[in-house]
Order: structure tokens, then C-alpha cells, then sequence
């Protein structure tokens, strides 16, 4: 019965978001109050049917109904109770759910944060966001149904892919949902504002904390799955190019170019058109990344199970989205008129070069992504493109951007001069020169890569504490400075973090494969591991070899490591469980392989690792995340919109 | 208006692509090179760099060429299955080792375990030109005179070593 009612409830969302989407933005058009008046109710009903499907789902899930398909196809008896929940997210369906999920949340979100907006504003928004649910409903409902019953009900279920079983996998689908999703809202306030007419200063203030809330959540939502597959997967690797990771990656380089570009529309009324177009490709990549991942037109180690009428589906979705904002877009663009202009040095300027390049960057990395599909289309083959073409095409794009970053906290807006910013930041420029060539001789072994990544890294750095230190000098009362300003800054050393965690990682790490049986030693980085043992252990659902492994450093045991090789009752296939020794400057991996030999004294393949700095890559993200939520909870966001006019440009301050 | 239509232009050509993409198995592509003569190439061995390999090498015997990297995902996934058929000694497998380093590729070897007789370098990737290779993997089926029978695209699986590959080996091997 359960199972029925989440299905019903699924119909019941689905009348609602068409009742909201068509009230919401026709009422908004024509000012038609009493219309107008549903659209935060609206969503609000719609947040709510929404998650009480979603619990039924999760019921079914806990409670281990099989007759529901979606359920007997994946979870089992014997799965632990995390992951009967966790589950829920575990399969196309309900990764559909949870996506439309998180879409209401954002459209609750909206229509609670929402009580200095102009009414017709928000009816347009939430009227646009209830269409994009009506999209996804119906996906959901004709294509991709969570609630289908069996009429043989299996005794038990197919279980959960044992890769996702995994305390990963009850954080990092959702937040990165959370970030795909959210781009809806920004997306929405644009064609909000285009349909209006109006893209005014008010409008860019308005989508600027939800662009940075989608950011953030994308932010995180990709930094945990970087660092699910380093420990799961049992490479030791943190980033591999693989088209369902670029898809969350395109999102977020046009997201970053957004979140700066709102900047420059909101304090200068530039960029205007600019800003739009990328509201539009941010949740449009956000889109396609999901007809990629879920139409199997290209091969992924996330290999889901592919369905060519739901390829179709969202391939028309897509199209009708998108190509409706852009047609719009082409039609309403020659009316935006850019406010002011600015000289060629400038903040704008800065601004504009790294936005460039940002979205130069995503291009590049889609077409690596797509090429594949395109040459198929082409009928000249089938080809799969790897990390040489991605790290060979993306590294030197970033540089530039690394490099101009700061430049643009420094520079004024309007005009600066050269010479001025020159004699300003050439101290800098020369310490970090100095600081990041000599730094890698410390790590043992001069490269100019590594040598390039901390140049840019203590740039970054050094630049914005000087311009901390300016700032403050120049303000009597420190408090006056907005928080938004702290998180800007404290946003872009977490990239210096992480560049300095990419490049130890890229230029030091050292990894050996051995054979090794109870006794042997190994070395790599200056530890030593010594196998002492191999004992089996019974998991809930698996068998489990398990190595103690002792990690000794100058001759002193450090601690006791336990890798494991697990067989789940379900799957043949091994999953490795990977022991993670970390310190902040440095991680040891070790990982067990094959059983090479049997008998009295068996010997293993093992894999050990040593990862100087590679938390820094994670830890960058967490700076950047929390940066970002300073910048997203600054205080002027939730001013009344009548004193949005009068405030004045703050000088030396992109906040 | 014509600047603003470029990002509606740009998409649509998209769309049409990723139309074109649904439609393909993106496996299936016949090769030009079937029924013609294997290219010859000469290059070193992996695991012995002062012996050289030819093509001509294994004129008389039906062979299987199977191009990989340590870089390439897919042939992880091809690994296992490789691994089965080896056991069966079928016929000689050689391994080209694509565009990769060597360490890496011993590495690799080394970690996922050797199902190739003989594993050969192609560093700079001519040799899969002159094979066509677009990525990989890619498998190609030659013949005792030397002529490629058969070209898999993307990773063996069982089924095509059961449907396809097998059969083939067996009536060429008379």
C-alpha cells in the first residue's frame, strides 16, 4: 500500500508543479495578484508531496519490500541499515527522485528567502523552477518509475553494488545534487528577468546568494566524491577524467565564471548579457550532464544501466529548455543595455580575461568529453579520450587564471593604473617566485612543474594577505568590513591549497606493487610497512581478507594498518577497502591485491603508497565551501529591495 | 540579435549530435581494414627492450592483437575477461601497449596480472595509426597469411568471445 501512495503522491506533485508553473508565471506576466498569491503555497505543497513520496520510497527501502522492483533491484536482507537508506539513491530511479527532491528543496528555499522580493519576481521564479519539476516528474512517471511492483516477488533482493556500499555514498550524491540542482535557481531568476525585461542591478543581487549556495553544495559535492574513489577505488588516484565526473566539473567552472560575473552585473551593471548566457549554461551543463550519465551514450566507470527511451526523453527536455532560454535569450538580448564602461586596467577587466578563460576551460573539457559521441556521429569510429588530452588541455588554462585571481581583489574597479598595480603586487610577485622555486628543493627533487604550482600557490596567498593587510589600514573600524570580503579571500586560498595539494601530489607521490608474504617488508617515502598477518573476517553481506599491516618509521611502529579485500555474497568481484594512514602533509596508503599464491605461506600483492599533501586537495574545496557560505550569508542579501539603490560601490572590495 | 543567436546556434548543433549519439551503439563500427593485410610494424618487447618484435614474427599462426594503456578505464574492464581467455590458450595474444609509458605499463601489468604471450611498445602511437585505432581498446583477429579477420572496438567481452571471436579462431585455425 505504502509503495502506491508515494506513486500517488508522484501524480499528485505532478499537477501541482503544472498548476504552479502555469499560474505562477502567467500571473507574474500579467500581474494578476490573486494568481500570483499560489506561488509560494504552491511550492511549498509541492516541497511536501515531494518528500512524502521520497519517504514511502525509504520505507520501502527499510523495510525491505521486494515486491517493489526498484528495491528488490537493489538492496538485500543482509544490507545494513545505512545503506537501506542510502540505497534509496543507489539506482537510476531513485537518483531521480532524490534529484527532483533536492529541486523542491531549492523551490522551498525560494519561497521562504524570499520576503524582500518583489511578488511578481518570485511568481515568475518559482513558476519557471515548478516547470523544470514538471519535466522531471514526468520523466519520472513514464520512464523511470520508483514504485513499480513485481508480480513474483523475489525472497530477497539483488543487493546494493557493492562499490557503493560505503558511508560516501550517503554524502555525496546528495550534495552534489544539491549543487546540480541549485543552478535551477539562478537559471530561473534570469529567465525571470529576461521575461520582465528588467536585468538590473536588483536582479543580480537577487541570484547572487543562490548561485553561490548551488556553488558551494557542487563544491563539496564534488571534493567528497574525489576522495570517495581515492580510498575506494583502491588506485590511489583522486581524479580521473571520467565522463560522469567532467559533468559534474562543467557545472561548476561555468558556475564560478557566474558567481563573478553577477559580481561585476551587480556593482557595475556590466556583463549583463554575459551573466545571462552563463546562468543559462551553468544548469544547462547541469542538464546535459545528466541525459550523459543516464542515456549510456558514452561508456563511464559509472556504468548505469541505460535505457534508450529515457535518452529520448531527456534529450527532448533538454531541448526544449534550453532552447527555449536561449531563443528567449536571442530575442530579448538587443533590448539589455550595458551600463558604464571601463578602461582597459581594471577589476572588470580581470574579472572578464579569467571568466574567459573559465569558460574556455569547460569547453575544452566538454569537447574532450563529447568527442567521442561526435565522432561516432560522425561515422568516423569510436574512441575513448584520456587524462593526456584533459591534464595536457586544462593545466595551461589555469595557470592565467591562477595568475590574474588576485590581480583582480587588487585592481579598482572603473580604471587603475598599470605602473600602480605593478609596484603594488611586483614584491609579491618576486617573494613568490623565490618562495616556490626554492620550496621543492626542500621535498627533495627540483621539477619546474612543481616549482610553477608554488610560485602560483604562495601568489595567491601572499596577494590576498597583502590586500587583507591594505584593507584593514585603510578601514578605522575593522567590523565595517563585510564578511562577504573575508570569504572571498578565504575562497581563493583554498585554491592555492589546493594547487599546492595537485602539485606535491603530481611531483612526489611514490607508489610501489610488491609481492609479499607474512613477514616482508616494504619501503616507499621513508615508512616501511611490514606484513604481520592475513586473517578472514565474515562481514554483514561479505567475506573479508584483512592485512595487518604495521607502519614503522625509524624503526618505530606507528600504528597498526588493516587493509581488506572483500568478496560481497552478491557480486564476484573484489572491492577493495584501502587503509589510509593521514597527516596533514602527508598520506600512506596501503591497499591488499590478488592472493598470488596459496599454501602454507601465501603471498599477496600489495600496493603501497605514499601521497605527500594530497588532504590539501579536499581541504582547498572545504576553504573554498566555506568561503563561499561567508560570502552567500553576507548581510546586505537580506535587505529590503527599496535600499538596494542607494548603496554605494565599496572601493578595493569585490564583495 | 545575430550575436545573440550564437549560443542557440551552438546548441543546436548539439542537440543533433547527441540525437545522431542515441541512435549508436557506440560499439559497433566495421573497420576498413578487415580482410586486408595486417600492417607490418617492428618494435620492442615491454618486458625486453633489446628484443625486437615484427609482425611477420607470427606469420602461420591466427593471432590476436589487443591494443591497451595503463591510462585507458575500459581496459580494466576488458582485463578480466582477457585474463579467462588466456588461461584457454586459444591462441597467441599480443599485447600493444598504446601511447603509454613503459613503467606505467609494467606497473600495470604487474598490479592486474599478464594475460599476453608477448607485449610490445607503440610509445608514440604510430603503429595504431597504421591500425586505425581510434582508442582504446581495440582487438584486431589476424590470420596465418597474416590478414585481419576481425576487429573489435571497445573492450572484449564474453559474448563476443563466445558469439564471434571463438568460432572464428576455430574455422581459421583448420
Amino acid at each position: 500500500m505504502i509503495p502506491e501512495i508515494g506513486h500517488f503522491a508522484l501524480i499528485l506533485a505532478l499537477f501541482v508543479a503544472l498548476a504552479l508553473g502555469l499560474l505562477g508565471v502567467i500571473g507574474g506576466q500579467q500581474g494578476r495578484d490573486d494568481w500570483m498569491a499560489l506561488a509560494r503555497p504552491g511550492a511549498q505543497a509541492l516541497w511536501l508531496l515531494t518528500a512524502f513520496s521520497f519517504g514511502c520510497l525509504t520505507y520501502a527501502f527499510y523495510t525491505n519490500d521486494f515486491s517493489v522492483s526498484y528495491v528488490a533491484q537493489h538492496s538485500n536482507s543482509k544490507l545494513p541499515g545505512l545503506y537501506r537508506v542510502a540505497g534509496v539513491w543507489g539506482g537510476h530511479e531513485g537518483s531521480l527522485l532524490l534529484w527532483h527532491f533536492m529541486l523542491t528543496s531549492w523551490m522551498l528555499a525560494v519561497s521562504i528567502f524570499s520576503r524582500q522580493l518583489p511578488d511578481a519576481m518570485v511568481s515568475r521564479v518559482l513558476g519557471l523552477l515548478g516547470l523544470v519539476a514538471v519535466g522531471f516528474l514526468l520523466f519520472m512517471l513514464i520512464t523511470s518509475n520508483p514504485f513499480l511492483r513485481l508480480s513474483d516477488v523475489p525472497t530477497d533482493g539483488r543487493d546494493l553494488n557493492p562499490l557503493l556500499q560505503d558511508p560516501g555514498l550517503v554524502f555525496h550524491p546528495p550534495m552534489l545534487y544539491m549543487g546540480y540542482v541549485g543552478f535551477a535557481v539562478p537559471f530561473a531568476f534570469s529567465i525571470a528577468a529576461l521575461l520582465n525585461g528588467r536585468l538590473d542591478a536588483a536582479w543580480a543581487r537577487w541570484s547572487r546568494p543562490w548561485a553561490t549556495a548551488a556553488w558551494i553544495f557542487l563544491t563539496l559535492g564534488i571534493a567528497l566524491g574525489s576522495w570517495w574513489a581515492y580510498y575506494e577505488l583502491g588506485w590511489g588516484g583522486w581524479w580521473f577524467w571520467d565522463p560522469v565526473e567532467n559533468a559534474s566539473f562543467l557545472p561548476w567552472l561555468v558556475g564560478t565564471a557566474l558567481m563573478h560575473s553577477l559580481a561585476v552585473t551587480e556593482k557595475r551593471g556590466l556583463f549583463r548579457n554575459w551573466t545571462i548566457v552563463l546562468a543559462i549554461t551553468a544548469f544547462s551543463l547541469s542538464l546535459l550532464g545528466t541525459f550523459l550519465v543516464r542515456s549510456g551514450v558514452l561508456t563511464s566507470v559509472h556504468a548505469f544501466a541505460s535505457d534508450p527511451k529515457r535518452g529520448v526523453f531527456i534529450l527532448l527536455f533538454l531541448s526544449v529548455v534550453v532552447g527555449g532560454s536561449l531563443t528567449l535569450f536571442a530575442m530579448r538580448a538587443s533590448k539589455v543595455r550595458s551600463g558604464g564602461s571601463f578602461a582597459l586596467v581594471s577589476r572588470e577587466t580581470f574579472l572578464l580575461v579569467n571568466n574567459v578563460l573559465l569558460t574556455t576551460a569547460a569547453a575544452s573539457v566538454l569537447l574532450g568529453t563529447l568527442y567521442p559521441l561526435i565522432v561516432d556521429a560522425l561515422n568516423l569510429g569510436k574512441l575513448s579520450v584520456g587524462p593526456p588530452y584533459f591534464n595536457s588541455v586544462f593545466a595551461p588554462i589555469m595557470v592565467p587564471v591562477l595568475l590574474f585571481m588576485v590581480v583582480g581583489s587588487f585592481a579598482r574597479w572603473k580604471s587603475d593604473s598599470a605602473t600602480e598595480l605593478a609596484k603594488r603586487l611586483s614584491p609579491v610577485g618576486i617573494a613568490s617566485v623565490v618562495l616556490g622555486s626554492t620550496a621543492p628543493l626542500l621535498a627533495g627533487a627540483w621539477s619546474a612543474l612543481a616549482a610553477l604550482g608554488l610560485t602560483l600557490a604562495f601568489w595567491i596567498v601572499l596577494a590576498s594577505l597583502l590586500q587583507i593587510y591594505q584593507q584593514l589600514r585603510n578601514t578605522v573600524n575593522w567590523k565595517s568590513t563585510p564578511i562577504s570580503y573575508w570569504g572571498m579571500h578565504l575562497a581563493h586560498v583554498g585554491i592555492a591549497v589546493c594547487v599546492v595539494g595537485i602539485t606535491m601530489v603530481k611531483g612526489y607521490e611514490t607508489e610501489k606493487d610488491v609481492r609479499m608474504v607474512i613477514g616482508d617488508t616494504v619501503s616507499v617515502g621513508g615508512y616501511t610497512f611490514r606484513l604481520t598477518g592475513i586473517r578472514t573476517e565474515a562481514g554483514p553481506n561479505y567475506h573479508a581478507d584483512v592485512g595487518d599491516v604495521e607502519l614503522i618509521r625509524e624503526d618505530r611502529v606507528l600504528r597498526t594498518l588493516h587493509p581488506e579485500k572483500r568478496i560481497y555474497f552478491s557480486s564476484t568481484m573484489p572491492m577493495t577497502e584501502a587503509a589510509i594512514d593521514t597527516s596533514l602533509v602527508r598520506d600512506v596508503y596501503v591497499s591488499l591485491g590478488e592472493r598470488l599464491e596459496d599454501g602454507k605461506n601465501p603471498a599477496w600483492a600489495m600496493r603501497v603508497y605514499h601521497k605527500p599533501f594530497i588532504t590539501w586537495i579536499w581541504g582547498g574545496c572545504l576553504l573554498m565551501a566555506l568561503g563561499g557560505a561567508m560570502a552567500a550569508l553576507d548581510r546586505r542579501y537580506r535587505k529590503k529591495a527599496a535600499s538596494f539603490a542607494a548603496t554605494p560601490v565599496k572601493n578595493g572590495a569585490l564583495v | 540579435m545575430k550575436k545573440a543567436m550564437i549560443p542557440l546556434g551552438i546548441f543546436l548543433v548539439l542537440v543533433v549530435f547527441l540525437a545522431i549519439g542515441l541512435t549508436r551503439d557506440p560499439r559497433e563500427v566495421p573497420s576498413p581494414l578487415i580482410n586486408k593485410a595486417a600492417p607490418a610494424f617492428t618494435t620492442t618487447r615491454l618486458q625486453a627492450a633489446d628484443q625486437p618484435f615484427s609482425a611477420k614474427d607470427m606469420l602461420g599462426q591466427v593471432w590476436l592483437l589487443n591494443t591497451w594503456a595503463s591510462w585507458c578505464v575500459a581496459c580494466r574492464q576488458e582485463h578480466p575477461v582477457l585474463m579467462e581467455f588466456a588461461k584457454t590458450k586459444t591462441l597467441p595474444i599480443v599485447g600493444l601497449d598504446y601511447k603509454d609509458k613503459e613503467t606505467d605499463g609494467l606497473k600495470w601489468l604487474a598490479r592486474f596480472g599478464n594475460p599476453y604471450d608477448i607485449t610490445v611498445t607503440d610509445k608514440d602511437g604510430r603503429i595504431g595509426i597504421d591500425y586505425g585505432v581510434y582508442g582504446v581498446p581495440e582487438s584486431f583477429l589476424i590470420d596465418k597469411a597474416g590478414v585481419i579477420r576481425y576487429k573489435q572496438i571497445g573492450p572484449v567481452t564474453e559474448e563476443a568471445l563466445r558469439d564471434k571471436i571463438i568460432p572464428l579462431v576455430r574455422e581459421l585455425q583448420k
